[in-house]
């Protein structure tokens, strides 16, 4: 292109220099016909000839120049068209040739032969440009420049056949990341886009798969071989799978650039290493490249660890579970059937729920389960304290020792036991730790793609319609995005993955929608407590909590089996009644003493608006908590906003 | 009687059933139907089938997701007096593609997901309806195919949908 442009502003002058010499000449022999006098020509740096024998020589070689130009102009356009025609040809014609030989040999014949097609054409306008001596040199470079603008498709071909023929060289949407996020995204733009042709890289061996299970239902499961199936029971009987989606649900990445609707293909054990955002394409560990036309970061986060037992030592962190995935779940669940004492650092939603579930094995397994924190009770960052300290007498009742106000000093490993020695002076005996501490979102990339990285909540930064830069979004737990109604934030729940990933997906396709379908999460803690919320839930936030008094119909196990659903945010957005379930045991509402939180609504407030509810066992009623977060509006009194709820009613 | 508490920033407010029985003076904003922002149900205002919605689970996603959608898109627009009875064909493509994927469309029932798809538009267009179709009690099923939408939850992603 530059090139062009150079051989332009040579050509100009030329050309224009002698198409008003030419007029020059005309004019002056019309007017002084066919006078001596010659007029100097002050800006003409190609002296005329005196006379007018001269002047048409002069025409004739000028004239000729430039039929000679307009010739080998016409020669190299028509040449180029010819050759983009050969070269999309060729592509088009590639996939076809993959699929049938699924060898490296036609990969690597193939290269050369598109080497020698471009070879071959390149010579072309050469011998064109032998008519027009004058401008053989400018000519060249322009060819060269028309060539290289066509082969930017072909050379990853070129590049990418030492690694591994599985992987296509070209996926119109790349997904980085093969979680929650990345698949809702996958089915939203396959449902969007007929045909479409996704593919997910992910640097976990396992499919998509859907994680709250892992620290609660899975752990419920009467079914030894559960680690393996990573079956579990939902509350109304009905088993699934942790993954969204079995094997046959998938194709096969070499297939994907072939199959004739199109697919989604997964691409297990491989990690994106360098995004090249001018080049559109990333390169994984194993030195492949991958073009795309859109892509979506969805590399959610590692969790993070202490600091104290980062610098332990071997033998603490070979004795510690940073759960996250497939394998924590299954490392876990085999030491707790071996180890006599476990100790869970964090009292977070995470913490809580494990604390929970291995409290409910610490009676068959003679297994001592304690869970430590920072804060006064469990949850002691989401809910206010009141509710808080309730909840950790709670999650006590589950047979678990909590340990509250405790800050980790140092841990070592002594006499075959982990030592946690707190700052207070404490000192906690065990033989496993697991740490939930937070999550780190993994920004790896921002680096090589030039992303913007959030400092007040981490993450990548996007804008409302969780794009990064065109062509790039990012959604779940990595993005820190902009919430039209909550203002910025970085949200690192399920049902978030969901619906950034679903609009994400959308946006990939077409649509250009901003964050505004608010999502909700939810925790159990034990079959007694159960809470969905929505918005920003935040205990540093002043709030004002309306409870009725429980009865034995208000749990969780008893919603879902209403509802006739299995997972919280299935039933919470069903619109449509379903005949209830008469409940087992319908117990007269029990008197209890007047602070049981037995249920109940606490309406978070920022400025008079309430920005986040929590919904205490009192459930399918999330709509109405979705629309007051989206009107934003003050309210006078929240009793009247309560009342909305119906809280006493089931 | 309702009584109050106050704990710091923290209001705690009891209510019994009786305090909570006359209806509630709050005001909430009149929501738009034609908000492009707001999630859509199943079909979109200006008459098109949302093949993103929730409600369908994987179904417009999936191996024979392109098969679903020409059956119902014909389904939807057909104007016979029975409707969808020119689409035979193509619930019979549909047919055979699942028949391909048992782990993914289990061969259950005989129920049609996408007729109760479409029972539910008339009460749920407006409403974003999320989850997977529920256990469906359907009227008259204009086709052959069987899509147990039951299966259809549980193969699915309920996350997802």
């Amino acid at each position: 292109m530059l090139k062009c442009r150079t051989v332009w502003k040579k050509l100009a002058p030329l050309a224009r220099d002698s198409s008003t010499l030419c007029r020059q000449d005309v004019r002056r022999a019309g007017l002084n016909n066919g006078s001596a006098v010659r007029v100097p020509a002050a800006h003409m740096s190609s002296g005329s000839a005196g006379g007018g024998g001269e002047n048409k020589l002069y025409v004739l070689l000028v004239g000729a120049a430039c039929l000679g130009g307009g010739i080998y102009a016409y020669r190299t356009v028509k040449g180029d068209q010819q050759r983009y025609m050969e070269r999309m040809a060729e592509i088009s014609s590639r996939p076809h040739k993959a699929a049938s030989q699924k060898t490296a040999v036609p990969a690597q014949s193939e290269p050369p032969a598109a080497a020698a097609t471009e070879t071959g054409t390149v010579p072309e306008p050469k011998p064109g440009a032998a008519p027009s001596p004058e401008e053989p040199s400018p000519a060249a470079p322009g060819a060269e420049a028309a060539a290289p603008s066509e082969t930017t498709e072909p050379p990853p071909a070129v590049d990418s056949t030492p690694a591994s023929t599985k992987v296509p060289s070209h996926a119109p949407y790349l997904l980085i990341g093969g979680g929650t996020a990345s698949f809702a995204a996958a089915r939203s733009i396959r449902a969007r886009d007929p045909g479409a042709r996704v593919l997910i890289i992910t640097n976990e061996p396992d499919l998509p798969y859907m994680r709250p299970p892992l620290s609660k239902e899975l752990w419920f499961s009467d079914d030894p071989s559960v680690t393996e199936t990573l079956r579990f029971k939902q509350w109304n009987g009905k088993e699934r799978s942790i993954y969204f989606q079995p094997q046959s649900f998938y194709i096969q990445p070499e297939e994907l650039n072939s199959a004739e609707n199109g697919g989604v293909a997964v691409l297990t054990g491989k990690k994106v290493i360098h995004m090249d955002v001018r080049g559109n394409k990333v390169k994984l560990d194993d030195d492949t490249e991958i073009l795309y036309d859109k892509c979506l970061i969805a590399t959610g986060g590692v969790p993070r660890n202490l600091q104290a037992i980062e610098r332990a030592g071997e033998k603490v962190t070979k004795r510690t579970t940073l759960f996250r995935k497939i394998e924590d779940f299954k490392s876990l669940d085999k030491v707790s059937r071996n180890a006599k004492s476990i100790t869970i650092i964090g009292g977070g939603f995470l913490g809580s729920e494990l604390a929970c579930a291995l409290g409910r094995r610490s009676a068959d397994f003679d297994l001592e389960v304690i869970q430590m924190f920072p804060e006064k009770g469990n949850m002691g960052k989401v809910l206010p304290e009141y509710l808080s300290n309730w909840t950790t007498e709670k999650v006590k009742k589950e047979g678990v020792k909590i340990i509250s106000e405790a800050l980790v000093k140092s841990v070592t490993y002594k006499d075959d036991k982990l030592e946690i020695q707190l700052k207070d002076g404490r000192l906690v005996k065990t033989d496993h730790i697991v740490a939930a501490v937070g999550l780190e979102p993994n920004v790896d990339l921002a680096k090589s793609a030039g992303l913007e990285v959030d400092s007040d909540f981490g993450g990548f930064r996007v804008n409302a319609e969780l794009q990064a830069r065109s062509n790039i979004w990012v959604a779940g737990d990595a993005a820190c995005f902009y919430d039209i109604r909550l203002g910025r934030r970085r949200v690192e729940h399920h049902d978030h993955a969901v619906v950034s990933g679903r609009l994400a997906g959308e946006n990939m396709t077409g649509a250009s929608k901003p964050y505004w379908h608010q999502s909700m999460f939810w925790s159990d803690l034990g079959p007694d407590v159960g809470y969905e919320a929505i918005g920003i839930v935040d205990s540093s936030l002043p709030t004002v909590g309306v409870f009725a008094k429980a009865t034995a119909k208000d749990t969780p196990k008893a919603a879902t089996e209403k509802s006739g659903t299995g997972i919280r945010s299935e039933s919470e957005t069903e619109d449509t009644a379903v005949s209830p379930v008469a409940s087992s045991t319908p117990a007269p509402a029990v008197e209890q003493q007047r602070d049981n939180y037995g249920k109940g609504v606490i309406f978070y407030l920022r400025d008079k608006v309430v920005v986040g509810i929590i919904l205490w066992n009192v459930f399918n009623r999330m709509p109405i908590a979705r629309k007051i977060i989206k009107d934003g509006e003050e309210h006078a009194d929240l009793n009247e906003v309560a009342k909305l709820f119906n809280i006493h009613e089931d | 009687m309702s009584y109050c508490r106050q704990e710091g920033k923290d209001r705690i407010i009891f209510v019994t059933k009786e305090d909570h029985e006359t209806p509630s003076n709050a005001e909430l904003i009149a929501d738009d139907p034609n908000d492009p922002y707001e999630e859509q149900g199943l079909i979109l205002p200006n008459g098109d089938i949302n093949w993103n919605c929730p409600c369908l689970g994987g179904m417009a996603s999936g191996p024979c997701g392109s098969q679903f959608k020409e059956a119902f898109s014909c389904f939807h627009y057909s104007k016979e007096e029975v409707k969808g009875s020119e689409c035979i064909d193509y619930f019979r493509n549909m047919q055979e593609c699942m028949q391909k994927y048992p782990e993914l469309y289990p061969q259950e029932e005989d129920k049609e997901s996408s007729t109760q798809a479409e029972s539910d538009t008339g009460s749920a267009s407006a409403a974003p309806t999320e989850g997977s179709a529920l256990s469906p009690e359907t009227d008259a099923t204009p086709s052959t195919s069987s899509l147990p939408s039951d299966s259809v939850s549980t193969t699915d992603s309920q996350a997802a949908s």
